[in-house]
């Protein structure tokens, strides 16, 4: 497991003064049918878009709580890592974008019956998010209600 | 950060009825957000699903998230991921 001392000094000392934001309640849904039924979808914090799509602002402060929306049938080998932290080593991610965008590996999953069908439409938004207020507010209540449209059952979220 | 994102991301989706599984790669962040289902990976940051290149790895990430969408609440529930590194 990664560990808050693998960091760097400057993002440990911020983050040991860092009010995290809990949930509370804990909403739970309950899962109606078997996994192998299920439409899965993946929100992915890795930053990634697709050529074309605008990137995410590295310079937002507080952090840039937008999110693009990701086709299901895309080709994750295509996607561009727009991650701002340094706090990570980027190169697994850059070189097999599956490590943190798993849709080829769902789709995988569709084709073998293991699930029931991989979502229409994935959520990519960039995790490094210090102000969490737009992404409460807004961001979710977008993803959810995307999500929702797209009849999805289970949804799989990647951090980095 | 990532990993507070993805619980309150997944939180609102839960509100919304989508039964969620939040990987997690600090469980101390876990402990404290509190994301619905949470899979503790064993796995440094920028490798949430263990190897690049290694479908078979990255399988038995996914295959043990899809297995915590199965568990019954109450919420929160935080699971080790025992496979991998």
């Amino acid at each position: 497991m990664a560990k808050t001392s693998d960091l760097s000094l400057p993002v440990r000392l911020f983050l040991r003064g860092y009010r995290w934001r809990r949930i509370d309640p804990v909403p739970f849904a309950a899962l109606t049918r078997p996994v192998e039924q299920c439409t899965v979808g993946l929100v992915s914090s890795a930053g990634f878009v697709l050529p074309g799509m605008t990137s995410f602002d590295k310079g937002q402060r507080g952090g840039d709580s937008s999110w693009r929306a990701i086709p299901g049938d895309a080709d994750s080998s295509t996607l561009i890592d727009g991650h701002r932290s340094d706090a990570f080593d980027h190169r697994g991610m850059t070189s097999d974008p599956e490590l943190a965008f798993p849709l080829r590996r769902l789709r995988e999953f569709a084709e073998a019956g293991e699930i029931g069908a991989v979502a229409p439409h994935h959520a990519s938004c960039m995790g490094a998010i210090t102000a969490t207020g737009q992404l409460v507010k807004e961001t979710a209540p977008e993803i959810a209600a995307r999500f929702v449209e797209d009849q999805v059952d289970v949804a799989l979220l990647v951090p980095v | 950060m990532c990993n507070q994102t993805v619980g309150l991301v997944a939180a609102e989706l839960e509100r919304h009825g989508i039964v969620t599984v939040a990987l997690q790669l600090l469980r101390t962040v876990a402990e404290k957000v509190r994301p619905p289902r949470a899979l503790c990976l064993p796995f440094a940051h920028g490798y949430p699903l263990d190897t690049p290149g290694d479908a078979e790895r990255q399988r038995a990430v996914l295959r043990a998230a899809l297995g915590l969408a199965e568990a019954p609440g109450p919420g929160p529930r935080l699971m080790e991921y025992r496979g991998g590194a």
